[in-house]
């Protein structure tokens, strides 16, 4: 099956591009990622690489012409195979690769359908769409969330047989909006199983893709080979992915690790742990992880803030956020407010409290915002050590390793055994310097040591 | 045409069915001298006399198991269960007996038999004075189940049922028997036992519901009317054997359905219909269907703010389909 090759998007605010210099010809052999052009976007040229090995079918943006990214510029396939006809201009660009055997319209339609997060799709629209190919991405949903409704996909119908519609513009001539590398839907095109990309004979408009700022702006290219398997993204994990590369794009992330000799804290946690539990409390080390973090937080303010281009912004209350894991599923971050005015026992039991809500899924959306610091404890799966991802726009993160004995060096150079942690903290750079960051820790590593 | 309550649309379908045919009695408790606890058959007794108008002892069993032995002699009799809370003594006689004869006599013998059964809570009755069992019936083959929810329907069915060859359960909603108002024709006229009845058309949600909770679900319909809400309201009138296709072709048209009944939730009639909008119309559904039931606790509590929680009501119903509407 031939491959497109896109007009990549060098740069964040780069909508386009020039191509300045075909390297190959069409006919020509070329490798995968051997150079194939030279494109000029504002003040830098590029050697764009192959996305196969093949030969070039089809180029079609002439040299000297000037695309917006994600276009369509030129095909790689086998010698003889049959590429599509479309030029770049206009919405040429989304066309889709063409399969002559197997045209399905519905199929075409609901591949479409996948470009965004549509919500859930209710047995009725789900058949209207089927029936009346409707490319659902296309229908303004007014049900709850935003959900396409029965009678959202019947105004639509209604509104195609007055006219035909204007063309949606492409994704990325709307800015902010939409994958502005290439069109999802070219990642999806040669995806699920019963593969026809396209029935359609003439090149249909972009759908317009939801706002996904933060995909990565690299081409997603997905090479499926037998057995391979398409896990369609959840909104779950979209939103995860949304979230890091957000965090990872804006904050200058910097790590900082110490260790912990947690002799003290299992001493009183052993002492403890019954009378906890007759309280219905189940003491876990997490209670004195958020305990440290909350004196050092108050300790060194600067880590509980926040970042806006008016300021540093300060919390005034200490509201921790606690990683949990959801399984393969994702992962949710529930938030302990006001953790600065609970006690252990306190502690303890809203951790009980939201990781056992957590986990059979019953939190509030109230309780899942709102954090100023977060704590994840990875160690739980024997790591030893993370760099984890900020929870942008927070200041910092705790990673938490595994509590292991190990081997230490103490006073009057003696060997002893210990269980000792090893402790991260990865924070923003615009806000913090490396100094303020380690007092942060130091101060748990304090605090968590000292522990009385 | 006269307008009367549903207490006394019942009483003219007996008076004028006594009228018709004489192999019509009633049976049951304080039916007789005193005309019934809630008046249904008030007159009745001087009319007719004491051979066909009988006070029963304080013993349901008996009530529904005469009735049998009447209706396989020929009679048509109207058994009367003070309160539908009573009928369990009777409930062997009903599924075992009464619901089997036809086919385990292979059409030899019917039970052309009529128990009328005042159902329902929200009168201050306590647990033993306001039970809705009808879904204890409506898994019996051989049974019939009726709700009215109108004067007009409650003469035209019970007049119905009389006539059937079937045993019948009458369940009155007697929270409606004053309450619930309308004109009712003096003729001879029936409502066939079987089809559902579109009391309300719209086009956003479909409502079902019987009895007390029909009556209430045309209110609760009305109130968010005012709020651009199309609301359609199908009385379901027979629960058994039901009326599958009245059920579809209205969440075919709307595609969102809400159940209503003051019986609780599980096993519920409700679940029935439910399921056969499931199996039925699955690619009309635009939302998932939604039940509004009683709580799951074993009664209608006596407490009167625990009453009123219990209890559906028209505001209940009103915001069940709001959010439905919102869906």
């Amino acid at each position: 099956m031939p491959t497109q090759v896109i007009m990549p998007q060098l740069g964040e605010s780069v909508v386009e591009g020039t191509v300045t210099k075909w390297l190959k010809q069409e006919g020509e052999r070329i490798e995968e990622f051997e150079a194939l052009l030279e494109v000029n976007t504002d003040k830098v040229d590029s050697e764009i690489p192959s996305p196969a090995s093949g030969v070039v079918l089809k180029i079609l943006v002439p040299e000297g012409q000037t695309v917006r990214a994600g276009t369509v510029i030129a095909w790689i396939g086998q010698p003889g195979e049959h590429v599509g006809d479309e030029t770049p201009a206009g919405h040429g660009a989304t066309a889709q690769p063409v399969a002559p055997a197997a045209a399905n319209p519905s199929v075409a339609s609901a591949q479409a359908g996948r470009d965004r997060d549509l919500g859930f799709i209710s047995p009725v629209v789900a058949r209207l769409a089927r029936e009346q190919n409707v490319d659902l991405s296309q229908v303004k949903g007014t049900g709850e969330g935003g959900r396409i409704t029965k009678k959202d996909v019947l105004a639509y119908l209604a509104q195609r047989e007055q006219a035909t519609p204007a063309a949606e513009p492409a994704a990325w001539e709307t800015p902010g909006e939409g994958d502005l590398f290439r069109p999802t839907e070219l990642m999806f095109a040669n995806a699920a199983p019963p593969a026809p990309a396209s029935a359609s004979p003439v090149p249909t408009p972009s759908p317009v893709v939801a706002p996904q700022p933060a995909t990565p702006a690299a081409p997603v290219s997905r090479p499926m080979a037998a057995g391979d398997r398409l896990l369609p993204l959840t909104t779950m994990r979209r939103a995860i992915a949304e979230r890091m590369v957000l965090s990872k794009r804006t904050a200058a992330h910097v790590t900082t690790v110490m260790e912990a000799d947690m002799s003290r804290v299992s001493a009183h946690r052993a002492a403890h742990k019954a009378e906890f539990a007759q309280a219905g409390v189940n003491l876990t080390f997490t209670a004195y992880f958020v305990a440290a973090t909350v004196a050092a937080l108050k300790a060194v303010p600067l880590v509980n803030s926040s970042w806006s281009d008016e300021g540093l912004v300060l919390h005034g209350g200490i509201h921790i956020g606690l990683a949990a894991s959801l399984g393969d599923e994702g992962l949710i971050v529930p938030v302990i407010r006001n953790a600065d005015g609970l006690s252990l026992l306190g502690l303890a039991r809203t951790i009980n409290d939201l990781a056992e809500r957590a986990r059979s899924r019953r939190l509030q959306p109230d309780e899942v915002q709102g954090g100023t610091f977060t704590i994840t404890n990875h160690g739980v799966g024997g790591s030893l050590f993370a760099s984890p991802v900020i929870n942008y726009p927070q200041c910092g993160i705790l990673g938490v390793g595994t509590i292991k004995k190990r081997a230490v060096v103490v006073e009057g150079d003696a060997i002893a055994v210990r269980p000792m942690v090893y402790l991260t903290l990865t924070f923003d750079h615009r806000i913090l310097d490396g100094a303020s960051g380690d007092a942060f820790l130091g101060k748990v590593v304090q605090v968590l040591e000292g522990w009385a | 045409m006269p307008e009367m309550n549903l207490v006394e649309a019942v009483r003219q379908a007996m008076d004028e069915e006594m009228g018709r045919d004489e192999r019509v009695f009633i049976v049951g408790e304080d039916v007789g001298k005193r005309g019934g606890v809630f008046r249904a058959t008030v007159g009745l007794y001087d009319k007719y006399g004491s051979e066909r108008v009988i006070d029963s002892p304080l013993a349901e069993l008996s009530i529904v198991g005469v009735g049998i032995g009447a209706a396989l002699y020929g009679m048509r009799p109207v058994c009367e269960i003070q309160f539908s809370d009573f009928i369990y003594p009777a409930f062997n006689q009903i599924v075992s007996e009464a619901a089997k004869m036809c086919y385990r006599s292979n059409g030899e013998w019917t039970v052309p038999m009529v128990i009328r059964a005042p159902y329902g809570g929200g009168i201050g009755g306590g647990l033993y004075h306001s039970q809705s069992p009808e879904a204890y019936f409506t898994h019996t083959p051989g049974l019939k189940v009726v709700v009215p929810s109108s004067p007009y329907d409650a003469k035209g069915l019970l007049k119905a049922a009389i006539r059937d060859p079937n045993p019948v359960i009458f369940f009155e909603p007697k929270k409606g028997y004053r309450l619930i108002r309308g004109e009712v024709p003096e003729d001879d006229y029936i409502v066939p036992i079987g089809p559902a009845n579109v009391t309300r058309s719209g086009t956003d949600v479909s409502v079902f519901a019987y009895g007390m909770m029909h009556f209430y679900a045309l209110q609760a319909a009305e109130k968010v009317a005012a709020e651009g809400i199309d609301v359609e309201v199908v009385d379901l009138r027979t629960l058994y054997p039901v009326d599958r296709q009245t059920i579809l072709q209205s969440v075919r048209k709307t595609g969102k359905a809400l159940v209503v009944h003051e019986a609780n939730l599980t096993g519920g009639y409700g679940a029935e219909v439910a399921a056969t909008i499931a199996e039925g119309a699955f690619t009309d559904l635009d939302a998932p269907v939604r039940r509004l039931c009683g709580p799951d606790v074993p009664g209608v509590p006596f407490s009167h703010p625990l009453q009123d929680w219990f209890m559906i009501n028209p505001d209940k119903i009103a915001a069940a389909i709001r959010e439905l509407a919102r869906w």
